[in-house]
């Protein structure tokens, strides 16, 4: 395994979107690029966001929970 | 900035002191008559949050650290007399941010500081978020305001966001590491990661324009009332005091946290009204900038620093929730003015463009 640490990373946030920093590209399933307009991304991981792929924060109004219940 | 109509005795003396050149007879003598006043007034001031007078004064102090006056010397900015005056001023306005700030936050159930991780932090702080139900003036806007009212709406934000992200910016040398680089992350991205065109400020003059309304800077500054004015002046407060770097990381995670989606609405209440996206960009633009922002501030920024310095949470809060506290006030009065069909801004003032 490389020491140093990679390139890119993908912030897991609880509760909320998927952070991505780094160097990489959004594409297309034929392999366009999505119209990117910032460095660091958030994804949409709630499907509930209104500019997909990117995340617009409506996961903190539908409660969406990363986490199963605890009973 | 073109110094405004003063609007008491102490910013009359503050305005009347710095016509002077600094360091001259005449202007310590002139800061002199302005100290006395302001010892003499402020405890006659029974809400100086409110106060147009100390709200014009402080605004216009803080001014000489960013832009500066239009025929002010310049050597003003580091004046100790001068400083001395802003410190005056300073002090009760942050008592009573803080005592607008507990009533904001009520009863918080906190575990200890220093056993608060990052996400822990930025949970308690979207928990604050959630909680901010009070009037809502992105829905006016969305559904109801007029082409006077979003013209209103726009001269109220242009005192800070011709200059937005500046005040946070203060921060970035009083932090380290973790929290540093989360607020330049965060800055850049204000900034338009390297294209000016791009900068939020640039966004919003553009927006303005749009309107037909000037996009100078300071250009509205004498006409919104002082609760506006305080609003920016809690920025310049909590930015250009170290120790209250605390307050100052709060205070952009609960922004960031509170403005996805009244930005979505803001866009549709432009949109309603014939507006196309050269208008609505700056909207649009926050949509999708503060749903990013918002992970970073709450998590890297404001999470991060109380991992490093947990004595800081109390003022991590109290930045937040003086927010929360102070934009209430204002969204209180500008929903009580529109729904009674009146104006928001100052009546001696001609309306916008």
């Amino acid at each position: 395994m490389n020491q140093e640490p990679a390139e890119s990373s993908i912030v897991v946030c609880p509760d909320g979107p998927l952070i991505v920093r780094g160097d990489f590209e959004i594409v297309t399933p034929s392999g366009a690029p999505v119209p990117r307009q910032r460095q660091t991304v958030a994804l949409c991981r709630c499907g509930a966001s209104a500019i997909k792929p990117y995340c617009d924060g409506t996961h903190k109004m539908i409660k969406f929970r990363t986490e199963p219940p605890a009973d | 900035m073109k110094i405004p109509e003063p609007r008491g005795p102490i910013s009359t003396a503050l305005f009347s002191a710095l016509a002077a050149a600094a360091g001259t007879d005449h202007a310590a003598a002139g800061v002199e008559e302005l100290r006395r006043l302001v010892t003499e007034q402020l405890p006659a001031t029974t809400d100086i949050i409110g106060d147009d007078d100390v709200q014009l004064a402080l605004f216009c102090l803080y001014e000489l650290h960013y832009s500066g006056l239009e025929g002010v010397d310049d050597e003003w900015e580091w004046e100790p007399d001068l400083i001395q005056v802003r410190r005056l001023l300073e002090r009760p306005f942050e008592q009573a941010l803080r005592a607008a700030a507990q009533s904001a936050a009520g009863q918080l159930d906190l575990p200890p500081a220093a056993e608060m991780t990052s996400d822990a932090v930025a949970d308690v702080l979207f928990g604050l978020a959630a909680t901010d139900t009070g009037p809502s003036v992105s829905r006016y806007v969305a559904k109801k305001a007029t082409l006077e009212q979003l013209k209103e709406f726009l001269v109220h934000k242009s005192v800070y966001q011709l200059k937005e992200a500046d005040p946070h910016t203060w921060a970035i040398p009083r932090l380290t590491g973790r929290p540093k680089a989360a607020l330049v992350e965060i800055q850049a991205d204000e900034y338009g990661g390297g294209r000016p065109e791009r900068m939020h400020s640039a966004l919003f003059a553009r927006t303005m324009r749009g309107l037909g309304m000037d996009d100078h800077y300071g250009a509205y500054v004498e006409a919104v009332p002082a609760v506006s004015l305080s609003a920016v002046n809690m920025m310049s407060l909590f930015g250009l005091n170290r120790r209250l770097r605390g307050a100052i990381t709060g205070h952009l995670a609960i922004y960031e946290m509170t403005s996805s989606q009244p930005n979505r609405l803001y866009g549709n209440g432009f949109r309603r009204h014939g507006f196309d996206a050269e208008v609505t960009h700056y909207f649009d633009e926050h949509v999708e900038a503060d749903a990013v922002h918002e992970q970073i501030a709450g998590r890297d920024l404001a999470g991060g620093l109380v991992e490093a310095e947990p004595e800081l949470l109390g003022d991590v809060l109290f930045g937040a929730t003086a927010v929360m506290a102070i934009d209430g006030r204002l969204s209180t009065h500008l929903l009580a003015c529109w729904e009674s069909g009146e104006t928001s801004l100052r009546a001696a003032v001609p309306a916008a463009a």
